[in-house]
């Protein structure tokens, strides 16, 4: 199988500071991938590496079965781009703007009407990008990185700036894109937003990769506990506790309301335990560990090492 | 070559939406304007022709502000781009980094001459309007003079890419571009007036003077109009240097011509090795 993005050891050093470092991963087509780090991990110099603007210090990097620093045009119009904190000359209007962008990568006649369309900005197409919220700009750039329907798309830092709404909005039109078979990946570090989003996470710390894989295989990868909150009629949790036995690590939140950490295995016996008859709580919550969870137990292991 | 021209009407039209292009040809036909009708005052009805006096002026008021303007929106094209982040985006589409210069190039020289034609233009018709006699060779002085001042232009346009293909941030570019200004338009000729004054004709012949001429876009502009023809030469003073200089307007142009290449050719070789 060959992939859209192949990345094979790379590295990029900028005198001492090895923004990237032995990094290899590849995506293949509907992958929709999440580049996840602080700031300063990398996550932008492995996209320009990936657009060609940076050469890697070694390694080798395929965008499309193309070296993208040789510049070839046609793999360049298979490719969608959206920088971070984009900008466009404020004098022009989101018509003018992204009609120039479709004619540069010459894609159909009138295509800016529709993307506007698409995202919400048919009514301000003839305002001054200038008189644009935040959010009206990050779509704009949203709609020039999905001129021509690209094969690849690199979004950096897609949705600082954007309310829930259109946050929602945003990643509802990234599936569709995934859906159509186009590659995205995205970079982050709102961790959250990415759950069911994301099918696969990459997790950047200091120029390397730290881990790679579904949310459901890092979660099983981390064994992470799962937070079980129990809540129990007034003053029921002395009950409560008695007939858990007073299990270490049990938080009290309030008269009515006990918390644990379980792992896997003691989840599930507890389950069992629970759905029988006499468990004294009136209700149960499970918060899987989200995100942040995961983020900070592989920060935290990479330190360790 | 049509992704030139798209970045290069790119390029004029965010001219004209910020107004660039108005404040160029507001302010070259302001001062074309004074300088005619102040110009024109003295010679009365006989002496130099009207228009002679006016190419003469408006040759000199090139040498100051056409510079000024071609580095005042050349300085920035590159490094502010990369600056405001709009450089990378643009080179993530299939554009090569020359077709990037190429096309703001056109476009700024094409503001460039819009604004030099309209501002000397608008003096010409002026003069015209006073109903004064214009014999053809002052035309012919004019039109040569105006055309040449869009190739001065062109070459502080790139001489403005080469600063800005090689600094890391706006500032600096201003302040370099400032002092391009400032050796080509002022210090050059006053060090070169210097040099002549203390040699005393003992070590800087004819010859090296040429060359020197040639070291200094502005100079060879100058030359090119001012001893172009024997009217104007005679009325401006630079008779004395007509006949010794051995530059005819081949070599001028040649000179103003590589003053355009060189710079470009160097700021296509730094940009295209700047990573982003």
């Amino acid at each position: 199988m060959s992939f859209n993005v192949e990345l094979k050891s790379v590295a990029r050093h900028y005198g001492p500071v090895r923004a990237v470092d032995d990094v290899s991963f590849s995506a293949g087509t509907g992958e929709v991938i999440a580049l996840v780090g602080h700031n300063g991990a990398g996550k932008t110099t492995l996209i320009k590496l990936m657009l060609g603007l940076a050469r890697p210090t070694a390694g080798s990097v395929a965008v499309l079965g193309q070296n993208p620093a040789a510049g070839d045009a046609s793999v360049r119009r298979r490719l969608g781009y959206l920088p971070e904190n984009v900008s466009f000359n404020p004098a022009l209007t989101g018509r003018e703007t992204l009609r120039f962008y479709v004619r540069l990568k010459g894609g159909r006649p009138k295509e800016e009407d529709a993307l506007l369309e698409r995202l919400g900005l048919a009514h301000a197409a003839d305002r001054r990008v200038g008189t644009y919220s935040k959010g009206m700009r990050q779509r704009l750039g949203l709609a020039q990185a999905m001129i021509g329907t690209p094969a690849v798309l690199l979004l950096d830092e897609p949705t600082t700036g954007l309310d829930p709404e259109l946050r929602q909005q945003f990643y509802g039109i990234v599936r569709q894109m995934g859906a159509a078979g186009a590659t995205v990946l995205l970079c982050s570090h709102a961790l959250n937003e990415l759950e069911g989003n994301a099918g696969r996470v990459v997790i950047m710390n200091e120029g390397r990769k730290i881990a790679d894989g579904s949310l459901d295989e890092l979660r099983h990868i981390a064994q992470l506990p799962t937070k079980i909150r129990l809540k129990t009629a007034e003053d029921g949790t002395r009950r409560l506790r008695e007939w858990m036995g007073e299990p270490a690590g049990l938080r009290q939140i309030n008269g009515h309301i006990v918390e644990f950490d379980a792992t896997p295995e003691a989840k599930a016996a507890f389950l069992r335990r629970a759905a029988g008859e006499g468990a004294p709580f009136v209700d149960l919550d499970m918060v899987p560990p989200g995100l942040d969870e995961l983020y900070a137990h592989f920060l935290a292991g990479r330190i360790l090492r | 070559m049509n992704t030139i021209l798209l970045l290069a009407a790119k390029e004029v039209r965010e001219g004209l939406r910020n107004r660039w292009v108005l404040a160029a040809t507001g302010l070259l036909a302001a001062l074309a304007l004074t300088l005619a009708f102040l110009g024109s005052a003295p010679t009365g009805t006989v002496g130099a022709g009207a228009l002679d006096v006016v190419v003469i002026s408006l040759a000199s008021l090139t040498i100051f502000i056409v510079p000024l303007i071609a580095l005042l929106i050349s300085h920035d094209a590159i490094v502010g781009e990369i600056d405001r982040g709009t450089m990378t985006l643009l080179l993530s589409y299939p554009v090569r980094r020359s077709q990037v210069l190429l096309g703001k190039f056109l476009g700024h020289i094409a503001i460039l001459a819009f604004a030099t034609c309209v501002g000397y233009g608008l003096a010409a018709v002026a003069l015209l309007a006073t109903g004064k006699a214009i014999g053809g060779g002052s035309w012919t002085a004019f039109v040569a003079m105006t055309a040449s001042s869009v190739l001065v232009g062109a070459v502080f346009v790139a001489i403005g890419y080469l600063v800005s293909a090689l600094v890391r941030d706006r500032g600096t570019a201003g302040g370099i571009a400032i002092g391009v200004w400032l050796v080509f338009v002022i210090l050059y000729d006053m060090a070169l007036l210097g040099l002549l004054v203390a040699d005393q004709g003992r070590f800087v012949g004819d010859g090296v003077l040429d060359a020197l001429l040639l070291f200094n876009p502005t100079d060879a502009y100058r030359l090119l109009n001012l001893a172009g023809s024997d009217d104007i030469a005679a009325a401006s003073g630079m008779a004395g240097v007509v006949q010794n200089a051995a530059l005819g307007p081949a070599v001028l142009l040649a000179a103003l011509a590589a003053w355009i290449v060189a710079p470009m050719a160097l700021a296509a070789a730094a940009f295209s090795r700047r990573e982003l």
